[in-house]
């Protein structure tokens, strides 16, 4: 199913494909009021969401991700172990050939923090009372640079490679159904 | 009366009191003498007013989805019987208190929810709290204990002291209460999954002070059902949890007479995103299933209900508040007296602790959030709460430094010794708006239990995810409303400036989690391990046999020192674990 929407990245009409996100909460956190207010915004704006559920470890969180094929994971944490969490489920999203997946964060992550999580390349980082039309049109933006950047370098040599591990994910993917 | 249709019975009783001609204390003529009047001021002088300066918008209400009226008077009380309704204090349905002189004996328990770290840091924080005048002990944890695991677990990884103080074992009870005589103090501990491994714990610590157990007083939360509806901290199945909860009660009841093994909790069905009536239908609601939980064990309901006790949130809309605590009372009294046929006063009274709103705090302009919290304390005080614990300004960032603590401490004590508030009981009582709103909640109340009976009761309607499903309503409405603007909350979506100075906030040392997991192992080579083996193995044989009781099996490893992990672990062995419903 989602392997049609992979080839569909740009419809036959010219409309690309709606963002697929993952909204996700790894580790030990219940709290999921705003994960759950953020899963219907973003329904609201025209995304596909797959909402994790609760206490998925960070690797199961990259699977996931990987598994459905998501433009987007959106992590967040309100329990202070997102220095933890977070880069962890982007090492194992590299790992498992995620590495093209946008990794957005929020939660209660002090200033501090900020520079170092985008460092490695969890970007956004909002925290409470951000409205919600900043991080729709914030995680628009982070994808539309994302698919520019991607159908860029699939027309020069390296387009070949990335495509094949695109496709060479699905095949992996129908295998395991 | 049969059950299925108590709930109806009940709204059909308020619903026709409202249509009523007149039945209450007033005298008809002079009600419609009122009503009258009114007409005759909003056609002379209201009509004026309101075309020349309009008021500000269309419609008021509240997030309850109660419609406010401009103006409440005698004639929205007209039904009112004051005996039937409001009691005296300490006195059915204990709508104004439920102690004859409430602070004017000895004022609120302030009780503020401290722990991080390590258990010495917290010990620490502790005596420090006790020194500056508080007056009960209030433990938080973190994600790790709450959740049933060790410090030196995978899953702890990043989380160990982060939320709360870390407890693996009985050591790190010992630690905190070191130096604590547990017989001249009350402790409140929050935690719901191992609540029973905690009250071990506790019991274990007393002991070792040389305090029986039966001595000891506090409560533990051990609410579950909130769990699954709001909080999430869940370790097995909701049938397994309940089956626990059940032997705690027999336990306590037994052995713990003066201790809470319950504390049935609105607090976290609010934080994640409930109205004021939906904290106060689905709290009632869980109550309501732990009594039945007891009848069903075979237990009388005036021997294990005057144990139960209560925690709510106190949010910002002030009045909203108050009636919610006053309707609270109002409906437990009712409800075990008629339903439950509870005889014993004790039975009856909803005794409860309160927290100010979390969520009302704001990571933005955070010195505002002493302003909220000092409204929110009033409130709650004058909806008769029996302890409170305030929240501190910082908490939107971080666990609270003990400068913060130390001023939210401070405005308990200016609310108690300079206000006047504490002076006089329920002091709002008998204003119109107050008695019409607390009428409101309490019917709105009514109808959401009977649609939870509808349901099949709260644990099905929780695996329905039902409950869950109107609180991410309310809370989705509610952030459309800040969204667009048509709710304010200042610093957030008005008034803001450009945030540029962060406030000083508490950081919890990172290389925790590796101490914690050092201490661990030393304790592991010096405990009996056979004893511990012992324990465990009897604790499974409980768990396995539905009519046995575990508490004192899970006494014994927690005195062995077993972990908590290793006892959890036998449980999810047995029961196994807990997927919720799809929500959203």
């Amino acid at each position: 199913m989602s392997g049609q929407k992979l080839e569909n990245q740009t419809t036959a009409s010219g409309q690309q494909r709606k963002i697929r996100i993952l909204v996700a909460k790894p580790g030990l956190d219940g709290h999921d009021r705003g994960a759950l207010v953020l899963s219907r915004a973003f329904r609201d704006a025209g995304m596909e969401v797959i909402y994790s559920g609760l206490l998925p470890t960070p690797e199961q969180v990259a699977q996931m991700a990987v598994d459905e094929d998501v433009d987007v994971v959106a992590l967040s944490l309100l329990n202070g172990a997102h220095m933890t969490a977070f880069p962890k489920v982007a090492k194992f999203l590299k790992e498992k050939g995620g590495a093209d997946v946008v990794v957005v964060g929020g939660g209660i992550i002090p200033d501090n923090d900020k520079p170092k999580l985008e460092k490695l390349g969890i970007i956004g980082n909002f925290g409470p009372g951000t409205s919600l039309k900043t991080i729709v049109d914030f995680i628009n933006g982070a994808v539309q640079k994302n698919r520019e950047g991607r159908s860029k370098s699939l027309t020069t040599s390296k387009g070949k490679m990335l495509k094949s591990s695109r496709s060479a994910k699905l095949k992996k993917k129908k295998a395991r159904k | 009366m049969p059950s299925d249709s108590f709930w109806s019975n009940r709204i059909h009783v308020l619903e026709e009191r409202k249509k009523a001609s007149t039945t209450g204390d007033f005298d008809k003529k002079k009600i419609d003498a009122m009503k009258a009047r009114i007409e005759e001021w909003e056609k002379s002088i209201l009509s004026t007013v309101l075309s020349e300066t309009p008021e500000r918008k269309d419609l008021f209400g509240n997030l309850s989805g109660i419609p406010l009226k401009r103006l409440y008077t005698s004639a929205d009380l007209k039904n009112v019987e004051y005996s039937r309704d409001l009691g005296l204090p300490g006195e059915y349905p204990y709508t104004r208190g439920v102690y004859p002189t409430m602070y004017r004996g000895r004022p609120w328990t302030m009780r503020m929810f401290s722990g991080y770290g390590s258990a010495a840091q917290t010990n620490s924080r502790l005596k420090y709290l006790l020194k500056e005048g508080e007056t009960g002990l209030s433990i938080a944890f973190d994600m790790p204990t709450l959740y049933g695991y060790d410090a030196d677990s995978d899953r702890a990884e990043g989380e160990v002291g982060k939320c709360g103080v870390s407890v693996s074992s009985l050591e790190d009870m010992e630690t905190i209460f070191r130096g604590i005589p547990l017989d001249q103090i009350s402790t409140s501990m929050t935690i719901n999954a191992p609540a029973a491994v905690l009250t071990s714990m506790y019991a274990a610590v007393g002991e070792k002070q040389g305090i029986p157990i039966s001595k000891l007083r506090g409560t533990v939360q051990t609410d579950i059902l909130k769990e699954y509806i709001a909080q999430k901290e869940w370790a097995y199945p909701p049938d397994a949890h309940l089956r626990i909860i059940r032997d705690m009660m027999i336990f306590c009841t037994e052995e713990m007479p003066s201790w809470h093994y319950i504390s049935i909790s609105g607090y976290h069905i609010r934080e994640a995103g409930a109205s004021a009536v939906q904290e106060l239908a689905f709290t009632l609601a869980d109550g309501f299933s732990y009594v039945e939980l007891g009848q069903k064990a075979g237990l009388d309901v005036d021997q294990f209900v005057p144990r139960f006790s209560f925690f709510f949130n106190c949010d910002m809309d002030f009045f909203e508040e108050i009636a919610k605590f006053r309707a609270a009372r109002r409906i437990w009294a009712t409800v075990l007296r008629e339903k439950y046929g509870a005889k014993n006063p004790r039975s009856l009274l909803l005794r409860f602790h309160t927290q100010t709103s979390g969520v009302s705090l704001t990571w933005q302009q955070p010195l505002n959030n002493v302003i909220r919290t000092t409204v929110e304390a009033l409130a709650a005080i004058l909806g008769g709460t029996q302890s409170l614990h305030t929240n501190s300004y910082d908490e939107a960032w971080a666990l609270p430094t003990e400068d913060a603590v130390t001023i939210a401490l401070r405005t308990q004590q200016v609310l108690f010794e300079e206000t006047g508030v504490a002076d006089v009981v329920d002091p709002l009582g008998g204003s119109y708006y107050l008695e019409t709103l607390t009428n409101e909640m309490e019917e709105q109340a009514y109808r959401y239990f009977e649609k939870i009976d509808q349901l099949g009761g709260v644990l099905e309607a929780i695996k329905q995810g039902y409950i869950q499903r109107e609180i991410a309503n309310t809370s989705y409405v509610k952030t459309q409303q800040l969204e667009v603007g048509s709710r304010c909350i200042v610093g957030v979506n008005k008034y803001e400036v450009q945030e540029e100075k962060p406030i000083d906030y508490l950081k919890v040392n990172r290389a925790l989690g590796k101490k914690a997991a050092t201490r661990l192992r030393i304790l592991k080579r010096k405990r009996d391990e056979a004893r511990v083996k012992k324990a465990l193995e009897d604790l499974e044989r409980t768990f396995r046999d539905e009519k046995a009781n575990s508490i004192p099996p899970m006494l014994e490893a927690v005195r062995a020192y077993a972990t908590l992990q290793e006892i959890m672990d036998v449980g999810r062995r047995v029961f196994g674990g807990w997927k919720e419903p799809v929500i959203v």
